[in-house]
């Protein structure tokens, strides 16, 4: 049976459901010299800002248990020169980008959005409000519901396409914040941006990071970005969320669709693999084939229902009774 | 134009132990053939089940086209952790994964010159095959060669090989005169009447290097080191203060416009900050920083 990876996020159509991560692709040219971007669901771009960042300091990166910190803060051209060199490069190549804004305020949010609103071509807003490299933590929007609604709102008023929220799984109630930004006119959801760490090197006795933390990411916050999916998705059933964190197999994106994820997004991963996104989307297709199924569509959500195996008629499934009876 | 870069897995040929170090001689069709001294390959390490996800980044010490194996490339190996260390166990017959060609390389003189190479513990080999390069193109080379100890000083016979005078040095002694190689560069210089350097080392050696150039009005091209996440452009981890053409200083990324860069473009002493006067920076005619946050706007 032919699997159709065909997926549809807000009523736009993609290929597959298969992306790459905000700020682990760059704009797809370099990633371009490995994989072929036009393959993939779509390319979504580092977060850009309104006018050209330099980031902070370096060292920017420590590698952890099946993980890595970071801490860029955003480095980044600005939009004018974005909209200039590297969308126009996007299009001409025939991929298909979601790009990503982030601001320091929502007057810069909106006029990221002014900006992007007249060029042709952007599949997807994502609206990152959840960058954790921010010299004042006070500026994550997306720890406190009533900003991230206010970002999220301004950008829906001066947007033409569908706009998603990329939400930080570090607060206390993930599905609070969601309520927030969706009922603020988000579209769909990002989960999860990543989550804020530290690294000490015993050598110098200080932080290995410049910035002292950064975000973690990678296969180890997988666990923690299937949770922020389930509960979002068992509370919007309907609502369009791109699973984010650790993917690194089509195994991966499965259990994230189960989890509730429509698409996932690829970070991490692509520095270790550049050429991990066709491999994925490869290992998807397998997988739903495997399973009997023909769309990744029918199975968003399935961990939540009921098993998609009926056990067959017989003894107790878990085989001893016994044991389920003292667990 | 970006070439296509290839990634592949790929065979171990030989491995040759030096001091500390592990030479790695790995089967890399469509990667050797155009690698230019400078340039870096990366490796995956730790096996399929790992958890360290990010690549190890290598100059590449020789590149052969068309040798007994097909074409191969050599790395030098220092074991700084326990990826390294892995890829060090590596034996002839075990696949690894390697990625390349990345970087850009060094550039060599349009007419013959007298190149001066200076290099610090495994920083010398890139510059192996530069020095063939540059004497294959008519120019004279003078080699500097230091380590703190014997156990990190690799390359000494084929730096001698490949130049007119060779200045081995270690700081305890152990091996060759006892020193730094910035300590004889001046006088080096001098005898060789040098005309551009090239160096490959810690960033301390690389910063003096480019300074004594600068001081006698010549040239001189670096190799950097900085932690690399991607090793192709992507993430922006690996950036430094590079000071450009049209004057502006710019955190750009040592992966893809370096590793190499012009010794006096570089802003050492900045080296592991954002400097206030950088492209982007707070302050900056492109200031980028955001606003104090004033709450629910
Ligand atoms: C080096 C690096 C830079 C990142 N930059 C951004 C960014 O600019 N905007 C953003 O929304 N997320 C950014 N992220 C977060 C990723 O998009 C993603 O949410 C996170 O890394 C988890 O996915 P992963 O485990 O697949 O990497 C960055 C992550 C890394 C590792
Ligand atoms: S190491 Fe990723 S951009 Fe250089």
């Amino acid at each position: 049976m032919a699997v159709d990876l065909t997926t549809v996020l807000a009523g736009v159509e993609f290929a597959n459901p298969v992306f790459t991560a905000s700020g682990c692709a760059a704009a797809g040219q370099e990633l371009d010299t490995f994989t072929d971007v036009t393959t993939l669901g779509g390319v979504v771009t580092k977060s850009v800002m309104r006018l050209p960042r330099a980031g902070r300091p370096t060292p920017r990166m420590a590698e952890t248990a099946s993980g890595m910190l970071n801490s860029i803060g955003l480095q980044g051209p600005g939009i004018e020169a974005f909209l200039a060199n590297d969308l126009p490069w996007l299009l001409e190549r025939g991929a298909r980008p979601v790009v990503s804004i982030a601001g320091s305020s929502v007057q810069e949010y909106t006029e990221l959005a002014q900006a992007l609103r007249d060029v042709d071509g952007v599949a997807l807003i994502e609206v990152n409000i959840s960058c954790p490299n921010v010299e004042d933590r006070g500026h994550v929007f997306a720890c406190h519901p009533a900003s991230a609604a206010a970002v999220v709102s301004a950008v829906r008023r001066n947007s033409r396409v569908p706009v998603f929220a990329k939400l930080s799984p570090d607060v206390t109630d993930i599905v609070g914040i969601a309520e927030a930004v969706l009922t603020a006119g988000a579209n769909g959801l990002s989960l999860i941006n990543t989550m804020l760490g530290l690294a000490i090197d015993p050598g110098s006795l200080r932080p290995v990071l410049g910035a002292v933390t950064g975000g973690l990411s990678g296969p180890a916050i997988k666990p923690v970005a299937l949770r922020c999916v389930w509960q979002v998705h068992a509370a919007f059933p309907d609502v369009p969320i791109f699973g984010i964190g650790g993917v690194r197999t089509g195994t991966d994106a499965l259990e994230f669709l189960l989890a509730g994820a429509s698409a996932v997004q690829v970070g991490t991963a692509l520095f270790g693999d550049p050429t991990a996104l066709p491999r994925i989307m490869d290992e998807l297709g397998t997988a739903l084939d495997e399973r009997g199924l023909t769309r990744p569509g029918e199975i968003v959500g399935r961990a939540h229902r009921s098993p998609l195996f009926v056990a067959p008629e017989g003894p107790d499934p878990l085989g001893d009774a016994s044991l389920r009876a003292a667990g | 134009m970006v070439k296509p870069k290839h990634i592949r897995r790929a065979e171990v040929i030989s491995y040759r132990r030096s001091g500390v170090y592990t030479v790695l001689t790995v089967s890399a069709p469509g990667i050797a053939e155009q690698v230019r001294p400078g340039n870096f390959v990366s490796f995956s390490v730790g096996g399929e089940e790992s958890g360290l996800l990010l690549r190890r980044a290598f100059s590449v010490l020789r590149a052969e086209e068309r040798g007994v194996y097909g074409a191969t490339v050599d790395v030098l190996v220092a074991p700084t952790g326990c990826g390294t260390r892995w890829l060090a166990r590596r034996r002839p017959g075990d696949m690894v994964d390697v990625a390349g060609p990345l970087g850009r390389p060094f550039r060599l003189p349009k007419s013959p010159a007298n190149a001066v190479l200076v290099a610090g513990g495994y920083g010398v080999a890139p510059l192996i095959g530069l020095a063939v390069a540059l004497r294959a193109r008519g120019c004279r080379v003078d080699f500097a060669v230091g380590a703190s100890n014997a156990d990190r000083l690799f390359g000494v016979l084929d730096a001698k090989r490949n130049s007119t005078i060779a200045r081995v040095l270690t700081e305890d002694g152990s091996l060759g005169e006892r020193g730094r190689v910035t300590d004889v560069l001046p006088g080096l210089m001098e005898r060789a009447n040098s005309e551009v350097a090239y160096a490959c080392g810690p960033m301390g050696m690389l910063a003096a290097v480019a300074e004594l150039a600068a001081q006698r009005g010549m040239p001189s091209q670096v190799a950097v080191e900085e932690s690399m996440a991607c090793g192709f452009g992507v993430c922006m981890t690996c950036v430094l203060p590079v000071a450009g053409a049209d004057g502006t200083t710019r955190m750009v990324r040592s992966c893809v416009e370096g590793p190499v860069f012009e010794g006096e473009s570089v802003r050492f002493a900045d080296v592991g900050t954002v400097p206030s006067d950088v492209y982007g920076a707070a302050g900056s005619p492109g200031d980028g920083e955001p606003e104090p946050y004033s709450g629910d706007a």
